[in-house]
């Protein structure tokens, strides 16, 4: 038998029966909740007189809609209030665990379920949300549905899939100084594309995937759906099951034992047959920052705004003139000379420890530059809030100038109050930067959190290693 | 779901590529509890001049007269044509209920992000791939020929045009079946319900800290 990938693993493992139309019935065995794609199934399972099939499978919190200012009043906007108390009556009526708004382990989903040991190697993990991807970075098989599939894997533990085809992203080589996982995610989607991964589920793998921390291959693979795939994986090692041993859902005892020996076949085998192979050399990979409304409109802090009419292909061609003149953009303009109005460090794909860490060293002493007008900081959690307050983090955030909040999706999609103004430009270390994804009018520039960090002290783009 | 009945329609063409949920969308209408009532804002920020809000009225909102929806020739299109990575970006499924609460039954475009595609099937839309150059065609016949339309039988998967050519088109047969039956896919799934219990009682014997909590 050839050997397989992980990805067809994991599949292989979940199929609970071939429908024989090419579909299968597939497992879940993880199901995340938040308040904004989920009260019309809730709905749907209550006109239907059904059941959650295994309540315990379900982990909620809301995220989407939350202050990430004083909380202690509750929700402003009675329309998003409306919607986080939905989620907490469905919650408590259906038996469902939920951090709530007040629970300090309330957090972004994406980050909740690893930090609570709630995502696992070798299991299904689903969400509505297409960010779900990020979870994969257990070598666990974790993709966003929409809310007809999240009645139904509420319902039956179980969605209808047809098998993606596999595409391997090796990176390999050393990243050079600055260069983050963001970077490396962000460098990819430019080579490949938005629908680069269309119908696939990509595996990354090589030396540089290898050398990043978990927190690391889970930027990557949030961003998986940014290059069109709906699932992105990361083989498990040491690192991995380090990083879970300890947390409050992971098995432990003989179970832990029983777990981490089948964790370790979580891998490609040698041999394994890929449909598409991708190689980089992260040697290659400069601190990245996209100019326009896609995010594989993206160029090298040292590069310059591309000229459309340099794009043969004429869809292309129209595109970046589109976004050039939404970005307020001229072709030729050093990416170093863009200079922000607000700056975000948050979001499911750099709101973490490891994230806030790296951006406090660069503000550390430096202050926030005066055409700044707002810089701001939100963790993805309670539980990183706090580890990040025990570590002194928030202090210098404040002490630089910025604003410290409290966790949640925030000015990422602007659903709550943080967003940009019409024509504001913003260093956002967040996934999307599509017309107004952070307010209509927005201008959103992707980059890594000490990215963000330095265009906040400096005023512009700038390649940290150069501070 | 309803049954998907072949569509006889007035064809609008949205000639941009990678057009995100976001823009189908906006965030702000996601705040809904509701599957329905999305149209009004469908593509909200592209067909108004001003910025909407849930609960607003839009009927006297000022509209923008370039977008193409706006334009009287494509008044109750029910057939979108778009170009590459149509519904790219987030997950709501609030996108195809606005299309299809505005009217629109099909999507034709040279492809789809995957989990659009689906939630379209899902909510008794019809989106159909064809490959660049015959969407390229479409847009230069729309364009061209006021009252343009378009006949889509999902049952012969065919589309024809008004000077009566006929393109084939391709789709997954489960997903025609479902489609064409409005099936409940729950329902179905739930034919399984040993199946699933017994893939259960095996995964808790080979893995029990996956049934942990
Ligand atoms: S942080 Fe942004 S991308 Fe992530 S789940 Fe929230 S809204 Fe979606």
């Amino acid at each position: 038998m050839p050997g397989r990938t992980l990805y067809e693993k994991l599949w292989d493992a979940h199929v609970v029966r071939d429908n024989g139309d090419g579909t299968s019935l597939l497992y879940i065995d993880r199901h995340l909740v938040h308040e904004v794609t989920s009260p019309q199934a809730f709905e749907g399972l209550r006109l239907a007189a059904r059941k959650p099939w295994r309540v315990s499978a379900n982990l909620a919190t809301p995220d989407h809609n939350v202050p990430t200012t004083d909380r202690s009043k509750g929700i402003d906007d009675p329309v998003s209030r409306l919607q986080v108390q939905t989620l907490d009556n469905n919650c408590a009526t259906f038996g469902i665990t939920e951090f709530k708004m007040d629970d300090p382990r309330q957090g972004i989903v994406h980050v909740i379920g690893p930090e609570q040991g709630a995502t696992l190697p070798g299991m299904t993990v689903v969400c509505g949300d297409s960010h779900t991807s990020t979870h994969g970075a257990f070598g666990a098989l974790a993709f966003g549905i929409g809310t007809s599939e999240v009645e139904h894997v509420l319902a039956t533990q179980c969605l209808v899939q047809k098998q993606s085809k596999s595409m391997l992203i090796s990176i390999d080589g050393t990243l050079g100084a600055g260069v983050t996982a963001k970077d490396l995610v962000l460098a990819v989607i430019g080579e490949i594309g938005t629908a680069g991964g269309t119908g696939y589920a990509i595996e990354f793998g090589g030396k540089a995937i290898r050398g990043l921390s978990i927190e690391g291959r889970m930027t990557v693979c949030n961003m998986a759906i940014e290059a069109g795939a709906r699932a992105g994986m990361v083989a498990v090692d040491d690192k991995t099951i380090e990083y879970i041993k300890g947390r409050p859902y992971a098995p432990a005892g003989a179970q832990w034992e029983q777990a981490i020996a089948a964790w370790r076949e979580l891998h490609s085998d040698p041999g394994a047959v890929f449909d598409r192979v991708v190689r980089l050399d992260a040697g290659n990979i400069k601190p990245q920052v996209t100019w326009g409304t896609s995010p594989e409109m993206v160029a090298p802090v040292n590069g310059t705004v591309p000229d459309p009419e340099s794009f043969e292909d004429p869809v292309r061609r129209e595109s970046a003139r589109h976004a050039l003149a939404y970005m307020g953009l001229d072709p030729g303009t050093p990416m170093s000379a863009i200079a922000p109005d607000k700056v975000f460090i948050g979001s499911c794909t750099n709101s973490r420890i490891e994230d806030l860490r790296a951006a406090a060293a660069v503000v550390k002493g430096r202050r926030v530059a005066d055409n700044i007008k707002l810089a701001m900081v939100v963790p993805g959690s309670g539980l990183v809030k706090q580890q990040a307050e025990a570590e002194g983090l928030d202090r210098i955030f404040a002490e630089a100038g910025f604003e410290w909040r409290e966790p949640g999706c925030s000015m990422c999609l602007a659903m709550n109050a943080d967003r940009l103004e019409a024509g504001e430009r913003c260093a956002s270390t967040s996934n999307r930067n599509f017309e107004g994804r952070q307010g209509k009018g927005g201008r959103t520039h992707l980059v890594s959190p000490i990215m963000a960090a330095a265009a906040a002290v400096t005023g512009h783009f700038v390649d940290v290693s150069e501070l | 779901m309803e049954k998907f009945i072949p569509v006889n329609g007035i064809v609008a063409p949205l000639d941009r590529a990678n057009i995100d949920t976001d823009a189908i969308i906006p965030k702000q209408f996601l705040k809904s509890i509701k599957r329905s009532g999305f149209g009004p804002n469908l593509f909200d920020e592209w067909r108004y001049l001003d910025h909407g809000e849930p609960g607003i009225d839009n009927s006297v909102r000022p509209l923008n007269p370039e977008f193409v929806l706006n334009q009287e020739r494509y008044r109750g299109a029910q057939i979108l044509l778009a170009r590459d990575n149509f519904g790219c970006g987030s997950s709501r499924e609030h996108a195809p209920w606005a299309l299809l609460d505005y009217g629109f039954r099909v999507i034709i475009a040279p492809s789809f992000a995957d989990i659009f595609f689906n939630n379209c099937f899902k909510n008794g839309i019809l989106p159909i791939v064809l490959d660049a150059n015959t969407v390229a065609e479409l847009f230069m016949e729309v364009e061209g020929n006021p009252g343009y339309r378009l006949t889509v039988d999902l049952a012969a998967q065919t589309i024809a045009k008004p000077d009566g050519t006929v393109v084939q088109f391709p789709v997954d047969d489960f997903r025609k079946h479902r489609l064409l039956e409005g099936l409940d896919d729950i329902g179905l799934t739930l034919e399984h319900a040993d199946e699933i219990r017994a893939y259960e009682t095996r995964r808790k014997f080979e893995a029990p800290w996956l049934f942990g909590n």
